[in-house]
């Protein structure tokens, strides 16, 4: 396992915007100008001792990188063996879409089927190990999946706020963990907004909110394996789902730690990082296609709730770092996303949830408007499982053959044209 | 009076006060109003062109002022003035 001995990996806490200073706490928001914080790193102490070998000698899980991560050595973590999930090379999909090299990151693998299990795997450790006994969050349903999980795993209190109208899979497999689920009459951006002011009552560990700079780090991972076990390189380009905005703030850390670090080629080239959003809730699309950084909130209206998120917290971040990378910001209909999920699962074997068919909905329009030559590596990040949101499927007409036949060889004949 | 709420990192300056009463007909009165009484306040609220800052969300009883006048909209007396952090909450106007 990779450590820092007696070294601390973590030295304190920065302003994004004004640069002020803070001493590693939880808390998320600069008492000078509002702006986030995050953490920062000992990068010469890491640097001499992360390697390829050092990371291939940790789990296989995404715990490998924990010298990028913000828990030192003797903080035990709260794992339920997230992260290390397949990177699958889509030659079907890629056929389709005119991508030799098109890779599928498939991040339902995780323990509670999303992406968040990397977050909240170091959100509630953090939690744990700074005295934190509640563990709560707002969430759209993935994240408050997680949050029960990994607060059962860890013998934690866990309050999850959701909106009411949630899809029915993601309440099931959140309530079965039996945290205080409070079902809030509003949408995620007023769910996430009374959260905001219950951290300021409560002793509570909010994951989205008060511990998010830690919470946040852990999205890195899905960068650092990419690169890994694409044998140590970055890709051209990776699509990525956009929320608030956070992960993709911080796969741009995670690709510029691993050039700064020396763990891909020196002089590599940042991949550019493309941002997916469904256009009944595009905040960030919008400001894209009007070149301003300027972020004005939507009313979420799309099928793609656990991206739904009208008012997100680092839209404009995500603009700045798609044109610095030479990424876009694209969206799709709520017909692309469906047709979309059943793309990827009839080429790919893949069931993806509602913010999958968002990414693979923008990766095919951007591949049909002639966005890649062929021969580019491209990878999309594909976050969710389709069985959270399955309702969403269930409701449009299915392209797929079924027949209904006696149970005879004779009704089978004649019914079934093969 | 309307009644503002204040978010944690501004209450050194309300002098711990998690809910103040203001006399103001609308929200830039309002952010006057506790300027005067808590020096210091506009700036962490306002940017120098005076506009809402990039991180700060403001609503209005349940609806985020930039859906409505922003700055200007106009406070009745048992309206409830939230100042809440964006980053947790979303992104403001510039």
């Amino acid at each position: 396992m990779s450590g820092l001995g007696n070294g601390r990996r973590v030295i304190g806490m920065r302003c994004r915007e004004c640069g002020t200073e803070y001493p590693v706490q939880a808390t998320h928001v600069c008492e000078m100008c509002f702006g986030p914080l995050d953490v920062v790193y000992d990068y010469d102490a890491i640097r001499k001792r992360i390697s390829h070998r050092s990371i291939a000698a940790g789990p296989p899980s995404m715990w490998r990188y924990r010298d990028l991560l913000p828990l030192e050595d003797e903080v035990p973590v709260v794992t339920l063996g997230e992260g290390f999930t397949p990177l699958i090379h889509a030659e079907r999909l890629g056929a389709e879409l005119g991508l030799r090299n098109l890779y599928l990151k498939n991040d339902s693998m995780n323990p509670t089927n999303s992406f968040k299990d990397r977050v909240v795997s170091v959100a509630v450790s953090w939690a744990r190990a700074h005295g934190f006994e509640t563990i709560g969050c707002a969430s759209t349903g993935n994240l408050a999946n997680a949050v029960a999980a990994y607060s059962a795993r860890a013998g934690l209190e866990a309050f999850v706020f959701i909106p009411s109208d949630l899809e029915p899979g993601k309440v099931v497999s959140t309530s079965v963990f039996e945290p205080n689920l409070i079902a809030v009459r509003g949408n995620y951006d007023q769910v996430n907004r009374l959260c905001s002011q219950l951290v300021e009552t409560y002793p509570w560990a909010f994951c989205n909110i008060n511990v998010r700079p830690f919470y946040a780090e852990g999205s890195k991972t899905l960068d650092f394996e990419t690169a890994e076990q694409l044998g140590w390189r970055l890709p051209d380009e990776i699509v990525i789902p956009i929320a608030s905005g956070c992960q993709f703030v911080k796969h741009r850390r995670a690709v510029g730690e691993m050039v700064d670090l020396g763990l891909v080629e020196a002089g590599s080239r940042l991949p550019a990082l493309t941002g997916a959003q469904a256009l009944g809730c595009a905040p960030v699309y919008n400001a894209w296609k009007e070149g301003t950084e300027t972020v004005l909130p939507v009313k979420p209206n799309t099928i793609a709730k656990s991206i739904a998120i009208g008012s997100p917290s680092d839209g404009s971040y995500v603009i700045r770092i798609a044109r610095e990378t030479g990424g876009v910001v694209e969206a799709v209909t709520e017909e692309e996303i469906i047709d979309s999920i059943r793309l990827l699962a009839r080429t790919e074997g893949i069931f993806t949830e509602t913010a999958g068919g968002v990414t693979i909905g923008v990766l095919a329009k951007l591949a049909r408007a002639g966005r890649w030559k062929g021969d580019e590596v491209v990878v999309a990040y594909v976050t969710g499982h389709g069985l959270k949101t399955a309702d969403a499927v269930a409701a449009a007409p299915s392209p797929g053959r079924r027949f209904e036949i006696e149970p005879t060889l004779k009704s089978f004949k004649e019914s079934v044209n093969i | 009076m309307a009644t503002v709420r204040i978010p944690g990192p501004l209450r050194t300056l309300s002098q711990g006060e998690a809910a103040v009463q203001v006399e103001a007909g609308d929200l830039r009165g309002a952010i006057e109003q506790l300027e005067s009484r808590f020096p210091g306040f506009r700036e962490r609220v306002l940017d120098p062109s005076g506009n809402l800052r990039q991180f700060v969300n403001v609503y209005l009883n349940d609806e985020d002022v930039r859906f409505g006048g922003g700055l200007d909209v106009k406070l009745e007396p048992k309206d409830e003035v939230s100042i809440i952090p964006a980053v947790a909450g979303g992104r403001p106007l510039h």
